[in-house]
């Protein structure tokens, strides 16, 4: 209970203060977290919509390793990058292990499944209502993508949120490629993590705060811009 | 657009079943140009199958459907419209939504805007083209979706029961919409429950039972003289069952 309101105030005194240290760790999380989410959507928005409508053969096992894929364990997505990218690894000369953009490849991986998957669900139930006023109006399977995708904007958004969710709250990818280097790839999970198994409770907690207020913030603003929108287009 | 008309449009030995369930059995018929044609017949005759199967959105168990025109199936359905008892609208203004379908047939920014802006102006939606199709009332969205048929100037229009949920005015509306698809030489095909407005609008009625075609007549010769037994109680309003 003494951990508890120490990380509270600590925390307090931790925003208040404006730490740079502090700053540069949320900043480089938002970063790592944000592009990761949007490099993910930009593949994986397509990638479920046209799961969703193609019909191939072998698409019921890819549907399959989507939806299983969604819960990667983040430390197993970590070491598979941190192997790529080693010195002695195929990806070795790019020189991109221990730095941020590794982390964004880690955590691109990581929910890119989750995006394709849950917009293949999305855009399966709007085909579902929307098939034969589409195929009337001589809108093919093809075409069918990005206007339901367009449609599907706002539920989207949810889907984006889920991905964004998990990137952020992820510890494992991010620490295994990206090093926990001070100044340079500590982000908030790694930096509780690290506060944790120095013993300082209270400064891990008072992160921990910090990251779970972020969330809340992050999501509060996409859930009003999207309620707004939504209410205008019904 | 090439010259020659994909109709008429023949219907032969067309059957449509479902879980070992026969909908629709052995309809043989021939639409042609410029014509009003209504079906009719008590809940599940398998009107709107009909519709459907002639439309291409469903494929018949048995039996042909064969146009005038040997046109890829896409330039056939580009000819086509269909109306929905619920229409489903995009969620896009009103004017987008009129602009879709010839965005898809590639038709060019600047054409499309002229041309959705002159049918939504026709079904006098010009006040709405900016509203977001989905807040419409029902009646202005069953209108958009005529406007977003007429946009394609199609041969032929099948409206399936367009006015079941709509209030006399906007009854009025559709019935209107339908002389104006008439007048400008598009087959008419529309299903509906409503008697007095078949005697209005109609010019040959497709009289459907239990999934057979029981009578393809002047809309005249219905009405005064239904050959079927069937038919008679129909319209007697007593239950065909």
């Amino acid at each position: 209970m003494t951990d508890f309101s120490a990380a509270l105030s600590l925390a307090g005194s931790l925003v208040f203060q404006l730490d740079h240290r502090l700053i540069a760790i949320v900043l480089l999380s938002l970063r790592v977290s944000l592009l990761a989410v949007a490099l993910a959507s930009v593949f994986g928005l397509p990638l479920g919509a046209t799961v969703a409508l193609a019909r191939f053969p072998g698409r019921n096992a890819i549907v399959l390793v989507l939806n299983a894929f969604m819960g990667l364990p983040p430390v197993v997505v970590g070491l598979t990058i941190y192997l790529l990218l080693s010195r002695a690894g195929p990806l070795g000369p790019l020189g991109m292990l221990f730095t941020p953009t590794a982390m964004v490849v880690a955590q691109m991986v990581l929910i890119l499944p989750i995006i394709a998957a849950l917009t293949r669900q999305v855009v399966e139930d709007l085909w579902e209502e929307y098939s034969e006023q589409l195929r009337s109006l001589g809108c093919g399977r093809a075409q069918a993508v990005p206007t339901l995708l367009w449609d599907g904007r706002y539920r989207l958004a949810t889907v984006i949120l889920a991905g964004f969710g998990r990137a952020s709250a992820e510890v494992g990818a991010v620490i295994i490629v990206g090093g926990n280097v001070a100044g340079f790839t500590r982000t908030m999970t790694t930096a509780i993590a690290l506060e944790t198994s120095r013993g300082d409770l209270p400064l891990a907690m008072a992160l921990g705060l910090i990251l779970i207020t972020l969330t809340i913030a992050v999501n509060g603003v996409i859930q009003l811009v999207s309620q707004h929108a939504r209410r205008g287009m019904g | 657009m090439t010259a020659a008309s994909i109709l008429p449009l023949s219907l032969s030995g067309l059957s449509y079943s479902a879980a070992g369930q026969s909908l629709l059995e052995d309809v043989t018929a021939e639409f042609h140009a410029a014509r009003r044609i209504l079906v009719l017949g008590p809940n599940g005759a398998g009107k709107s199958l009909l519709l459907r199967l002639c439309h291409g959105l469903l494929a018949p168990s048995h039996g042909t459907i064969r146009w005038n025109a040997d046109l890829p199936r896409r330039e056939l359905r580009r000819r086509q419209a269909m109306v929905f008892q619920r229409p489903v609208m995009l969620r896009r203004t009103a004017l987008a939504n009129v602009e879709y379908p010839l965005a898809l047939a590639g038709i060019g920014r600047a054409e499309r805007r002229h041309c959705a802006t002159e049918a939504l102006a026709h079904f006098g939606l010009a006040s709405l083209a900016q509203r977001p199709a989905r807040v419409l009332s029902g009646g202005e969205q069953q209108r958009l979706a005529l406007a977003r048929a007429w946009v394609m100037r199609p041969e032929i229009i099948y409206l399936d029961e367009p006015t079941s949920a709509l209030d006399p005015a906007a009854t009025y509306a559709v019935e209107q919409a339908v002389q104006d698809f008439h007048a400008a030489g598009t087959t008419v095909v529309m299903s509906t429950h409503d008697l007095s407005q078949a005697r209005r609008l109609a010019d040959e009625v497709l009289f459907l039972c239990r999934g057979r075609l029981l009578e393809h007549v002047p809309a005249s010769a219905f009405f005064e003289a239904p050959a079927s037994a069937e038919a008679r109680a129909f319209l007697a309003g007593e239950l065909v069952w």
